[in-house]
């Protein structure tokens, strides 16, 4: 049996009597490349909510490397190794791409108190934060303000931070979001690479992308997974063809 | 465009010039005056630690303000009545001691703003604004109540407090401390703000989630940046009281908490001179328009409002414009 990486079991929550989050049972194995999809309302954004530990579940577990860490806050996931890029680019905008990459890095790899030394000046942050920015492609950009970033390369600049966590597994909340073909095409090399070093959950709605990239996909609807399987498995279910993906499969 | 720091140095600067001038034509008021800014500069300097970098909006950091000129007050009252402030279970005299008079306002400021940030952050926005201000009033009428030492009436202390190998009482030798201290502060701060706290702090008032994504406490941080900010605050009141050679709760006031926040404001938040020019424009507003009309501060509001609507980083932003990124 393949050690499994992260799993919720049972996760529920409910607002009021609407179950936005109905027994979900879904695992991320070592390699692979997971994709979470499910029309708007389905429960997508509470359901990696509580796996990141900005929602505490009603009922239910999830398993970091086999720990269970459904008690832990959302700082205490990320240096167990869960790597996080956001829907909505989480990023301080006044700041250089490599202040931000070298602040995603601060947690893993530096210690921010007691010392007036600058960060750009720490050698080992600032290597891990480069590197990041060389995988992702902005190694030209540095010291521009992320402000001026185009929407693609704020994109790519949130999975460089999360890169330089060093994570155990990446979470990645439609990262594709707003991308141009082009940009898109990028980032799907990319996360295809990346696997490797760690498995990825991707919330995703490009479905050219998840459909290219996903080894398994798991489909919420209504705050319940209607199906998991590959891609062909998927593409050939008629509840999910019914419930979402209608004639693109 | 200027460049900021082409700016800071002219700042710098103007805080030697002036003073030497003066005393070469034998004008030892305006010596006075600029001890007063620099002092009100020290203060808005450990403010914007909080507020600048911070984005937390204190309105109470008269509260650190007080403290130290409390701290200064008490110390130095004991001292002139011969009168130690404990006897038991040890015995604490008073001192005239700079030094020790500043240790102790920064350790009392610190332990203060360790406890009034505890509680503050768990709130932000208007909420931290309101609890900060709140503590800053206990304070205020705590010491009109505190007999002991003058209650609304406040403490004289009739001599300067001595540093070793200087005479105090002399203006610009004063000046000369109270200016090193603001050099240093500002040294340390600059350098704070390019650290790695300063960089998570900075981040943590654009981006909190963010921060906490990367596996830092952003509560912890900004509570170092709090009691940091105090402690700066808090010699400031330690100085000012030396300046006045007078305490009294007028310095635990919220007026006074806002007039730190205007100095910040008019100078450019978060900038690092900027809470030196404000205070500079502040005290030369207060001495020049003061002395046509007793209401002065309605110039002074109109200036604030046009910095507010028509500058973006007061007037730092408009003479040296955006805030540069380093690297």
């Amino acid at each position: 049996m393949t050690e499994i990486i992260l799993a919720t079991h049972g996760l529920t929550k409910t607002f009021g009597a609407l179950k936005v989050s109905n027994n979900i049972s879904i695992d991320l194995r070592p390699g692979e490349i997971h994709a979470l999809i499910g029309p708007n309302g389905a429960g997508k954004s509470t359901l990696i909510a509580q796996i990141c530990g900005t929602l505490t579940p009603a009922a239910g577990r999830v398993e970091l490397m086999g720990k269970d860490v459904t008690h832990l806050s959302a700082r205490k996931r990320s240096l167990a190794g869960l790597g996080r890029t956001f829907q909505i680019s989480a990023l301080a905008m006044e700041d250089t791409v490599l202040q931000n990459t070298v602040l995603g890095a601060l947690g893993a790899t530096g210690n921010p108190w007691f010392s007036l030394r600058p960060a750009l000046k720490n050698h080992a942050l600032r290597g891990v934060a480069e590197q990041a920015l060389h995988r992702v492609g902005l190694q030209d950009v540095m010291s521009t303000r992320t402000a001026e970033l185009s929407h693609g390369q704020r994109r790519q600049l949130e999975v460089a931070v999360a890169l330089t966590l060093n994570p155990k597994a990446f979470i990645m909340d439609e990262p594709m979001a707003g991308l141009g073909s082009e940009g898109s095409k990028q980032l799907t090399e990319l996360l295809d690479e990346l696997r490797v070093e760690a498995p990825i959950l991707l919330v995703e709605h490009d479905m050219d992308a998840v459909f290219a990239l996903a080894n398994r996909i798991s489909v919420l609807v209504y705050g319940k997974i209607i199906a998991t399987g590959t891609v062909d498995e998927i593409r050939a279910n008629r509840e999910v063809k019914e419930a979402y993906l209608g004639d693109e499969a | 465009m200027i460049q900021e720091t082409h700016f800071n140095v002219f700042i710098l600067a103007l805080l030697v010039a002036i003073p030497a001038w003066a005393i070469a034509v034998d004008e030892p008021f305006t010596v006075t005056l600029m001890t007063r800014a620099v002092i009100f500069a020290i203060a808005a300097v450990g403010l914007n630690i909080a507020l600048g970098l911070g984005g937390l909006v204190s309105l109470g950091h008269a509260a650190f303000f007080g403290i130290g000129g409390y701290a200064m007050g008490i110390l130095a009252f004991h001292q002139q009545t011969y009168a130690p402030i404990f006897e038991w279970p040890f015995v604490i005299e008073g001192t005239k001691s700079m030094p020790v008079i500043w240790l102790v306002a920064v350790v009392a400021s610190s332990l203060a703003a360790l406890v009034i940030g505890l509680l503050s952050l768990r709130t932000s926005g208007v909420y931290f604004i309101m609890i900060t201000l709140a503590f800053g009033q206990m304070f205020f009428f705590y010491c009109i109540g505190w007999s002991a030492y003058g209650g609304e009436d406040g403490l004289s202390i009739y001599v300067r407090n001595g540093f070793p190998g200087l005479n105090t009482l002399d203006p610009i030798q004063f000046y000369a401390i109270c200016f090193s201290i603001l050099a240093l502060v500002l040294w340390i701060v600059s350098a704070l703000a390019k650290s790695s706290f300063g960089l998570a702090l900075n981040a943590a008032r654009q981006v909190p989630h963010r921060v906490e994504t990367a596996g830092l406490n952003t509560k912890r941080i900004q509570l170092a940046a709090f009691v940091i900010s105090g402690a700066i605050t808090g010699l400031a009141g330690a100085l000012f009281a030396d300046l006045n050679r007078f305490v009294s709760p007028a310095m635990f006031s919220w007026q006074l908490s806002g007039e730190i926040i205007v100095f910040v404001v008019i100078g450019g938040v978060g900038r690092l001179f900027g809470p030196v020019v404000g205070a500079l424009v502040f005290v030369a507003l207060e001495h020049i328009l003061g002395g046509l009309s007793e209401f002065w501060h309605i110039y002074l509001g109109l200036l604030l409002l046009l910095i507010v609507l028509f500058s973006h980083g007061g007037l730092i932003g408009m003479v040296c414009g955006r805030k540069a990124v380093h690297d």
